[in-house]
């Protein structure tokens, strides 16, 4: 293990971190009070003081990073900028309980947008400025806005074990020959999507701070608002805005570039992409009938089944109303979508909409294979080869995260709330939803659970944000001992 | 620029892996995944899947807008088929590797059709290296630049050498003649030394000398001097026919050893005039039957490294004075380095300068600018040939009152046949010929590159 790789990364994550602290010390500044300016000038010092005795006390003597250096670059960059993170929530009286400030970054990182909070609103500007931020850094992903910034040495292509770690998808490529690149052209789409989504917003007349933290929360699918009641006081107008976007973030960014250089028919012949919108599709009609009672009329149920559906489904977990009172039915639809999650390569989380395909086409050869056993089944998608190997990974995939989710809800049972609220917290939480059903509705916030269960859940969401298997490298003996 | 090489085996890595480090944007296009994965974890390409000789997966790789494409693959008709798709769909440069010597002429005839901008045979340009080894069998490596007028051999101090212990500005006087010491090989790292560096045996030096002042070197140093008269080659493989070919004629007589008796039967057929023996060269006590001893030289061309350096290393320890191996994967080779194994040639390494040397005359806008690349001390310098023109700066100044980068040095200018080893007091001029010597860190593609900014001291 490249002890001194691992470290050098660790010091430039933080040196960014701290980096992206400063917008909101210039917030505190002008619009807080010294609280706040000093607790993130205090923080920004801290990170700052950390990541550059992590560069310079270990100069790395080569720079190769394997894949086992590359997850644990990237499991131990997400847990130390959360922790680094939630110094200014604390620091600045937002949040007194550091556990409850871990929860809240991590939360906001790995773009679940869960709360510990009940009234929002009375938090310092800068505060919830930074908490929306988090969601934005974290949805495309810290490290891979690392690579943006430049190259890892000449004609080094090592850093791609960080990226292909930091994006949890089945199978990650590259869109133009140089990584850097690749990572540029990534965040060049997602910041383009963003500025877009402010513009309209403030032209719906949103005032300019609430829009530019909303398109930041739903950009990232992360879901954080500066309203106690999420996104429910916004216009019809903004709203079905927030939800179109919502939608857009949650396809694979590779589309974007396909429309970029102009490869239309690839776009349309997609099948992760089709199957997304027909999974939207088929939701949003299924839960609107169910809940027509609820409202005036047929066009107000659609637009609040849409941007439920839509929020759940991308893992976003913004609302424009507590859908608690909904009918069992809808709620089900929506604990499924939770499971299923967004597109691959988006900035959503879930088990995505692609390891659902190929797994359905798996299972449809199995059958095949019932049916004729000297059948050769082959599984394709957009006319490429599922491998063997991918398909494996998939199925192990499933295994682990079926065991993690009854791992972590027992545990959580110990602390006596109910099934409900239980098992909606941990899938809400480890598919980087935020809220779920029962005491962690919408309107609730999860406030119910002891600093430990508020320690599991987080545990839960870095590991939904990055695909399981790097975090659970981080407690397996034999990646810190290069003998074994 | 874009560059698409197609075909991920040895060469086809190897310049992906140079071409990456200056900088290029590289596509990769293979057919084999395991390759592809590999290639994506270590370099910083975009890998493609698939037949690099199809249309559909040239489009793909977007080789319409590509600037060159290198063709590798194994099989020479999929490479000019590759390079006549590309070329089809705009890709400004193609290049191919072409191994059959039955195509070679071939290539002549199809060169403008096929649009080929380059192509190269591997096997032909080890033949011709080693040939030219063989030709000066004191040196372990010789740089032919401006047409063979200009020499750059590498050799090793001897104990007891007379440049042994000596400053490098008194190498010219203790051998008689001017000459230039470019780089310096010890212990593993390389210097571009200046006057006061002092020589040490186990040094591997790199010399610049005028062709016809080798004779000279030669003998001031005391080395063999005795010609070569007899060739053992040990595996018949193509680059055993071209070079069989290129020793026949200049009258060296030449004895084969080869494994396989079919290929043996065949390679007797083709050259009547060389002995050919069918057996197994790395069996104990086979080469002492064959009479090894009474060869100048053993050249090892067999398909396994291993073999051809243990049979080199074996010959050596026999008395005999000269062995070439031939090494298809370079990359363990310094561990050899203490161990006799003489002159090593690298095929792979041969055809990767060759295409690089173009790629980087190309990016540099005028495809003259570099008209010759060569890699000294196991790829850790090079050595580029440049044609001044009036386009150069600082030409008609002195080198002593110019300022170069670190590493740099001026090796040799030629100036209408004549041949300078520059000092401080000689000047570039339109139309020399010039030989640059860089550490191989310093991506060098044009004159220009050799200067600090301000280049001029007052």
């Amino acid at each position: 293990m490249n002890y001194k790789i691992v470290s050098n990364y660790l010091g430039r994550i933080l040196l960014l971190e701290s980096a992206t602290m400063l917008p909101s010390l210039i917030m505190a500044i002008f619009a807080d009070g010294l609280t706040s300016a000093v607790a993130f000038a205090v923080s920004i010092a801290v990170a700052a003081g950390a990541g550059l005795l992590l560069i310079f006390c270990f100069k790395p003597k080569n720079r190769n990073i394997f894949s086992r250096e590359g997850c644990v670059i990237v499991a131990l960059s997400w847990v130390a900028i959360s922790l680094f993170g939630a110094l200014p929530m604390t620091l600045s009286g937002a949040i007194p309980s550091f556990i409850d400030a871990v929860f809240e970054t991590v939360s906001g990182f790995t773009t679940t947008g869960a709360t510990i909070l009940t009234d929002i609103e009375s938090l310092p500007m800068s505060v919830l400025y930074w908490r929306s931020f988090t969601h934005w850094l974290g949805g495309m992903g810290v490290l891979i806005f690392l690579l943006a910034l430049g190259p890892d040495g000449r004609g080094n292509g090592m850093s791609f074990q960080i990226m292909r770690a930091e994006s949890p998808t089945p199978t990650a490529g590259k869109l133009a020959p140089k990584l850097h690149l690749t990572a540029r052209i990534l965040y060049s789409i997602y910041l383009g999507l963003t500025v877009l989504q402010i513009i309209i917003l403030i032209c719906g007349g949103m005032p300019v701070f609430d829009a530019v933290t909303a398109s930041f929360s739903t950009a990232g699918t992360g879901g954080f608002s500066i309203k106690n009641d999420s996104f429910a006081s916004y216009s019809p107008f903004c709203q079905t805005t927030l939800a179109v976007f919502m939608l857009l973030f949650g396809v694979n960014f590779n589309i974007y570039f396909l429309i970029l250089i102009g490869e239309f028919r690839r776009v349309f012949k997609n099948s992760e992409l089709r199957a997304y919108l027909a999974i939207v599709g088929v939701s949003v009609a299924a839960v609107t009938v169910n809940v027509l009672k609820f409202f005036d009329s047929a066009k107000v149920a659609f637009h609040h089944a849409f941007f439920q559906v839509v929020s759940i489904i991308t893992t976003t977990g913004g609302t424009t109303l507590d859908y608690e009172p909904w009918p069992e039915f809808s709620h089900v639809v929506l604990l499924i979508l939770m499971v299923v999650g967004a597109c691959a390569g988006s900035t959503g989380g879930g088990v995505k909409v692609t390891r659902l395909v190929i797994m359905w086409k798996a299972f449809r050869n199995e059958i095949k294979k019932l049916l004729h056993p000297h059948a050769v089944p082959t599984i394709e998608m957009d006319g490429e080869v599922v491998e063997r190997s991918t398909l494996a990974r998939c199925g192990v995939f499933f295994f682990v995260y079926m065991i993690l989710v009854s791992l972590s809800t027992l545990l959580l049972s110990i602390e006596g709330c109910d099934l409900e609220t239980n098992l909606s917290a941990v899938l809400a939480c480890i598919n980087n939803v935020g809220p779920g059903f029962g005491l962690v509705g919408p309107a609730m916030a999860y406030t119910c659970y002891s600093p430990v269960g508020k320690l599991l859940l987080a545990f839960d969401m870095l590991l939904g944000r990055l695909g399981i298997f790097p975090v659970l490298l981080l407690f397996v003996p034999s990646t810190w001992n290069g003998r074994k | 620029m874009n560059i698409i090489i197609v075909g991920g085996g040895k060469v086809g890595i190897s310049i992906a892996e140079r071409l990456s480090y200056e900088d290029h944007n590289i596509t990769l296009i293979d057919t084999d995944t395991d390759v592809l994965t590999e290639a994506q974890e270590t370099l910083d390409v975009l890998t493609i899947e698939g037949n690099g000789a199809a249309i559909d997966t040239l489009r793909r790789a977007d080789a319409g807008k590509g600037d060159v494409l290198i063709a590798m693959t194994d099989a020479d008709e999929k490479n000019l088929l590759c390079c006549l798709s590309a070329k089809k769909l705009g890709c400004r440069h193609t290049m191919a590797r072409v191994r059959d010597p039955q195509y070679s002429r071939h290539i002549q005839f199809l060169r403008d059709d096929l649009g080929l901008a380059m192509a190269v045979n591997p096997e032909h340009m080890a033949a011709n290296e080693i040939y030219r080894i063989i030709q000066l069998p004191s040196f372990l490596k010789r740089d032919s630049f401006d047409k063979g007028r200009v020499e750059l051999v590498e050799m090793k101090i001897a104990e007891g050498s007379p440049l042994d212990g000596k400053k490098l500005y008194e190498a010219s006087g203790i051998l008689g003649l001017r000459v230039l010491i470019c780089a310096v090989e010890r212990d593993d790292t390389v210097t571009i030394p200046n006057g006061s560096f002092t020589l040490r045996a186990g040094d591997r030096i790199t010399v610049t000398a005028a062709r016809i002042d080798l004779a000279v070197l030669v003998k001031s140093l005391g080395l063999m001097r005795q010609k070569i008269r007899g060739v053992l080659i040990i595996g018949c493989g193509r680059i055993a026919e071209y070079l069989t070919d290129e020793l026949l004629r200049s009258g060296v007589s030449v004895k084969v050893i080869e494994k396989d008796r079919a290929r043996a039967e065949e390679f007797q057929l083709r050259f009547p005039r060389a002995l050919v023996i069918n057996g197994n060269a790395s069996q104990r006590g086979f080469l002492e039957s064959e009479g090894v001893d009474n060869f100048d030289a053993v050249i090892t061309l067999t398909g396994v490294d291993e073999e051809n350096l243990i049979i080199s290393m074996y010959c050596s320890h026999m008395g005999i004075k000269k062995t070439v191996t031939k090494i298809d994967r370079n990359e363990y080779l310094r561990l050899f380095s203490d161990r006799d194994v003489g002159s090593v040639v690298c095929p792979k390494e041969l055809t990767a300068n060759e295409i690089i040397r173009y790629i980087r005359a190309i990016s540099n806008s005028g495809e003259d600018s570099i008209r010759a690349l060569h890699r000294l001390v196991d790829g850790k310098a090079e050595a580029l040939e440049f044609l001044v023109t009036d386009a150069t700066p600082h030409i008609d100044i002195p080198l002593s009152r110019l300022r170069f980068k670190q590493n740099v040095l001026i090796a040799c200018i030629t100036r209408s046949n004549q041949v300078i080893i520059p000092n401080g007091n000689d000047t570039l001029h339109p139309g020399d010929t010039v030989i640059v010597v860089t550490t191989a860190d310093r991506t060098v593609g044009d004159l220009r590159d050799i200067f600090e900014r301000d280049a001029v001291r007052n």
